[in-house]
């Protein structure tokens, strides 16, 4: 389509007429690819152009206008560019104005960072517009600040609002944040709140993000909300939007210049120092050599051989480790600190001793606290803990899943408690990883078994396609990586780990809800039922706990948090691979079937991108189990 | 064959409380007793007799607080006392009296011990850690008044004054001060002056003590690391880093070096006592009899070079006297 120029009073609505068909039978790209650039030449200077452009597409009939509008926002390369292809469309047209401020921005998701950038800078460039600008703010904010919103919503459709709102205020002037300050203060307020009792990580940090950088407008001086988070990619790119505009430059770089600032007082001194040194060095010892016998040659020296380190012994025994971390205040704060330091390998070291002591060290463990700054202290008490539980399995196991159900314990302390099951188990059933288990743990031992990781699903995959490789599987305790086997110790106490925990998970205490408030630490707990599950194969309790474990994961199954959900997917994924197939197929074959509909569902259905991926692998994995099967012969 | 090291001549027990400094007081002739000052942390000034190795007076006169700093005036009747009830002491003890004369309030409520030196017959010049952050002040004594303030320039960030060393190069020369600060650097400030003459940063932790001798411009300071640090002075007053000597063990609570500038002492938090040559920091001797942290060294001043004794006050309530290296 080619526009014929000149100064003829034509009236142009055909032409907005074939755009508008045009576009809405899906051909947006073929047309404005050529369409767009052209315009956006010509209307660079030209007054008459531009409104002519304005003209073309504010003739566009209603129907056809939301394809339209969405084309040109796509296509505009910027801000301006768009302004002057669209003019003041969006406060003339009402079509117009939903799709550029409702749709694009709250019920679709998909449109790129640059895509967003021209959209709402397109509306903060005229005074006309700028209304709209705020009206979108408002309306964005309150999606941010919904709970609901933040529980449902897929991650990537919060990730889009947050860039949004952060664009958005990048583009506000000072007049304007003045006038809406209130209510920015209390949307932030409750979004804060609403992201950081998320179980999810990513929106966590979403969260705080957009958080801080909205205390960064509103309070220009005085105190800001400064969280603490790992940067990553995402957090890098968000803030990054806040800087783009020329007009509106926030510089959060204050710190570097006080940095630098230290820096260069603080290097004349120490380089004097050293030049100096360096200048005298070789002058001193001329002068020594030159000076007469010093009378320091007649001083003889005393035998110092005996000068050694200074180390402040731990106990040996380990009642007397007991002794020492029951010990009243203030006393030897350095032997408290060598004795935790030196517990675990005590313990390994003296298994009968423990045995004998077993539950009241993990009691005491469990209730242990920092006194002094010890480098690593939590897992220090972490690795104690979990030698203490290798070393006699069933009476600590039966302590702490006693504990985890009691009152008063902290979250952080039941969460522990979790984390040490898992630890233990996996030392217990395989052995030989012991020393693995050591390095593996430096940091957060905890986080790294339960999901997620997504190599233990690789893992997982692995080990399925080794299951698809073999027709014929052995029972005979076979194990599953290819190394020395050796037996599984975990065998005999995996149901005094396993059960105490399904047990009481719907019973409600005054401070510990699991079904109610504390869906982390219920999220938490399924997590490590689906690896304990995972850790149990090949041990006879396996049929058992299965069955157990799919009646929990039914029971839960509609849970509204996606972290309790995914492991509960994980919880399937575990008992697919361990409980051998024909006891499945035996026992347990009404349920699979409700399940493979519940997993259907999910794998459609479910906002959450994680959740419909496990799904989507449980239902390889039941087919698979089926095909095999079938492919041996009965 | 190395010897192994000497035992303690004698060991004073009876403070009943952490030692915390010493002050030798022996350069009478006879008939006069040879004693020995501690001040405690439950507040005592014990005067121990060198003779019968027994407490002769007990002074109280800080309220029970810890005394940190002892020192004699010009014989051993003129007593300076600092304790952490924030007073400087001065007291008579002639004729057996154990009277408080004086007293300095000093509102500083760290542990810098305070830093004497005789200027003229019957006038001291006293350095002392103020009320106020980073100060050090200089007092005349026995008239109080106040002969400048040394702050250090706005934004050096160096902390509080951890320890005071007045001294001069010759009687009737300018007096100067050598400060060891919380962030590691020593100072040298001109007294008449008022003002900084040199910066050296020597330690990366807080300097704990330190001690200087003025004939051979050289100074050692030791901090809570295990690093000490030997740095001298030039003709332009400039410090500069001479040398450094790891220890074995982190921490030195205090540094002294003999009066015939032969050999230095430190004490250390790891319960020992070290031994030095002065000139080239020759280790001679680790002295291991105490059982917790030595807070002090002191050396006396005997005249006769073989009475010379070393004595160290610890945590654990007693004080080792030595005799050690009194042939030269």
């Amino acid at each position: 389509v080619c526009f014929i120029p000149g100064g003829l009073d034509c009236s142009i609505s055909f032409v907005s007429h074939v755009l508008g068909k045009v576009c809405i039978h899906g051909r947006q790209k073929e047309i404005l690819g050529v369409l767009v650039p052209r315009l956006a030449d010509l209307t660079r200077s030209d007054c008459i152009w531009q409104r002519i452009c304005w003209r073309l597409v504010e003739g566009v009939p209603d129907r056809w206008m939301e394809a339209v509008v969405l084309g040109f926002v796509q296509r505009a390369p910027r801000a301006d560019v768009l302004s002057r292809l669209l003019g003041n469309l969006v406060v003339k047209n009402k079509k117009a104005q939903f799709v550029v401020t409702q749709k694009m921005l709250l019920l679709q998701y998909g449109h790129t960072t640059a895509v967003l950038q021209s959209l709402l800078g397109y509306l903060s460039l005229d005074s006309l517009r700028r209304t709209l600008l705020l009206r979108v703010l408002q309306e964005l904010l309150e999606t941010w600040s919904s709970s609901s919103a933040v529980k449902h919503s897929p991650a990537e459709q919060q990730l889009y609002i947050s860039k949004a709102i952060l664009i958005c205020l990048s583009h506000l002037k000072e007049p304007e944040i003045e006038s809406c300050r209130q209510e920015l203060l209390t949307s932030m307020m409750e979004g804060v709140k609403c992201h950081l009792d998320s179980s999810l990580p990513q929106l966590r940090r979403l969260g705080m993000v957009v958080a801080e950088n909205i205390s960064l407008k509103i309070n220009t001086e005085g105190p800001v909300l400064k969280f603490e988070y790992e940067e990553d990619d995402e957090t890098r790119e968000l803030k990054s939007l806040l800087v783009q505009t020329p007009s509106f430059c926030v510089v959060p770089s204050l710190p570097d210049d006080d940095e630098s600032g230290k820096a260069g007082a603080a290097l004349p001194l120490v380089p004097e120092g050293n030049e100096t040194s360096h200048r005298a060095a070789p002058v001193m010892p001329d002068e020594e050599s030159d000076a007469e016998l010093d009378s320091d040659d007649d001083l003889i020296p005393y035998d110092m051989s005996e000068d050694t380190e200074l180390k402040i012994k731990a106990p040996v025994y380990i009642r007397d480790c007991i002794e020492v971390l029951t010990g009243s205040g203030s006393e030897d704060v350095d032997k408290w600190e060598a004795t935790v330091k030196a517990l675990e390998s005590l313990v390994r070291k003296n298994p009968a001793a423990t045995r004998e002591v077993s539950v009241e060290l993990a009691k005491i463990l469990l209730h242990l606290e920092e006194k002094t700054c010890i480098e690593g202290f939590v897992e220090l008490r972490q690795r104690a803990q979990v030698a203490v539980l290798t070393t006699d399995p069933i009476p600590v196991a039966k302590y702490l899943t006693s504990q985890f159900y009691s009152l008063n314990y902290s979250l952080r302390q039941r969460m522990d408690i979790l984390d040490v099951l898992v630890l233990a188990a996996q030392e217990l059933s395989c052995p030989k990883f012991h020393g693995k288990t050591k390095h593996s743990g430096a940091q957060k031992p905890c986080i790294q078994l339960l999901p997620g990781s997504d190599s233990s699903q690789g893992w997982r995959r692995i080990v399925d396609e080794r299951i698809k490789s073999k027709t014929r599987r052995f029972d005979t305790g076979q194990s599953r990586v290819e190394l020395a086997s050796h037996p599984n110790e975990f065998n005999s106490v995996a149901g005094y780990f396993f059960f105490p925990l399904i047990q009481h998970f719907d019973r409600p205490l005054t401070t510990f809800d699991l079904l109610g408030e504390d869906h982390l630490v219920l999220g938490r707990l399924v997590h490590t039922l689906a690896v304990l599950m995972y850790l149990a194969v090949n041990t006879v309790a396996v049929t058992a706990m299965g069955k157990a474990l799919l009646e929990f994961v039914w029971a839960l199954r509609l849970h509204t948090d996606s972290y309790v959900r995914q492991g509960l997917l994980s919880c399937v994924s575990s008992l697919l691979l361990s409980v051998p197939t024909e006891r499945i197929l035996a026992d347990m074959t009404e349920e699979l079937l409700e399940t493979q509909s519940w997993l259907g569902d999910v794998m459609e259905k479910d906002p959450d991108g994680d959740c419909r991926r496990l799904a989507l692998q449980n239902l390889l994995l039941m087919e698979n189990l089926k095909k095999k099967l079938e492919a041996v012969p009965s | 064959m190395a010897l192994p090291p000497p035992d303690p001549q004698f060991v004073l027990r009876g403070t009943s409380a952490a030692v915390h400094t010493l002050h030798f007081s022996c350069g009478d002739p006879e008939p006069d007793i040879p004693l020995l000052f501690s001040g405690s942390e439950n507040g005592f000034i014990h005067v121990w007799n060198l003779k019968t190795h027994r407490v002769d007076t007990a002074l109280d006169g800080h309220g029970r607080k810890s005394v940190y700093c002892v020192e004699t005036m010009g014989g051993k009747d003129r007593l300076l006392s600092q304790g952490r009830d924030q007073r400087i002491c001065l007291w008579d003890l002639a004729e057996g009296r154990t009277a408080v004369t004086d007293s300095v309030f000093t509102e500083h409520v760290g542990f810098c011990r305070c830093s004497l030196l005789k200027v003229a017959q019957g006038r001291w010049l006293m350095a002392m850690a103020a009320r106020s952050l980073e100060e050090v002040q200089i007092l005349e004594l026995p008239s109080k008044t106040s002969v400048c303030t040394l702050k250090p320039e706005v934004g050096a960030k160096l902390g509080m004054p951890m320890c005071l060393k007045l001294w001069q190069l010759s009687c009737g020369s300018q007096p100067v001060l050598l400060a060891g600060y919380e962030d590691g650097s020593v100072v040298l400030w001109n007294v008449s002056m008022g003002k900084a003459l040199s910066q050296l940063i020597c330690h990366q932790e807080p300097v704990m003590s330190l001690d200087f001798d003025s004939e051979k411009a050289k100074g050692i300071s030791g901090s809570s690391e295990k690093v000490l640090s030997i740095w001298s002075l030039n003709e332009q007053q400039n410090l500069q880093v001479y040398k450094t000597h790891e220890l074995v063990n982190a921490g030195i609570s205090d540094i002294t070096i003999r009066p015939d500038k032969k050999i230095l002492a430190t004490a250390g938090w790891d319960h020992r006592i070290r031994i030095f040559g002065w000139k080239k920091l020759k280790p001679l001797a680790v002295l291991d009899y105490h059982t917790a942290t030595v807070h002090c060294v002191s050396f006396s001043d005997h005249s006769n070079p073989r009475d010379r004794l070393l004595a160290a006050g610890s945590k654990d309530q007693r004080i080792s006297v030595w005799s050690i290296y009194v042939q030269t």
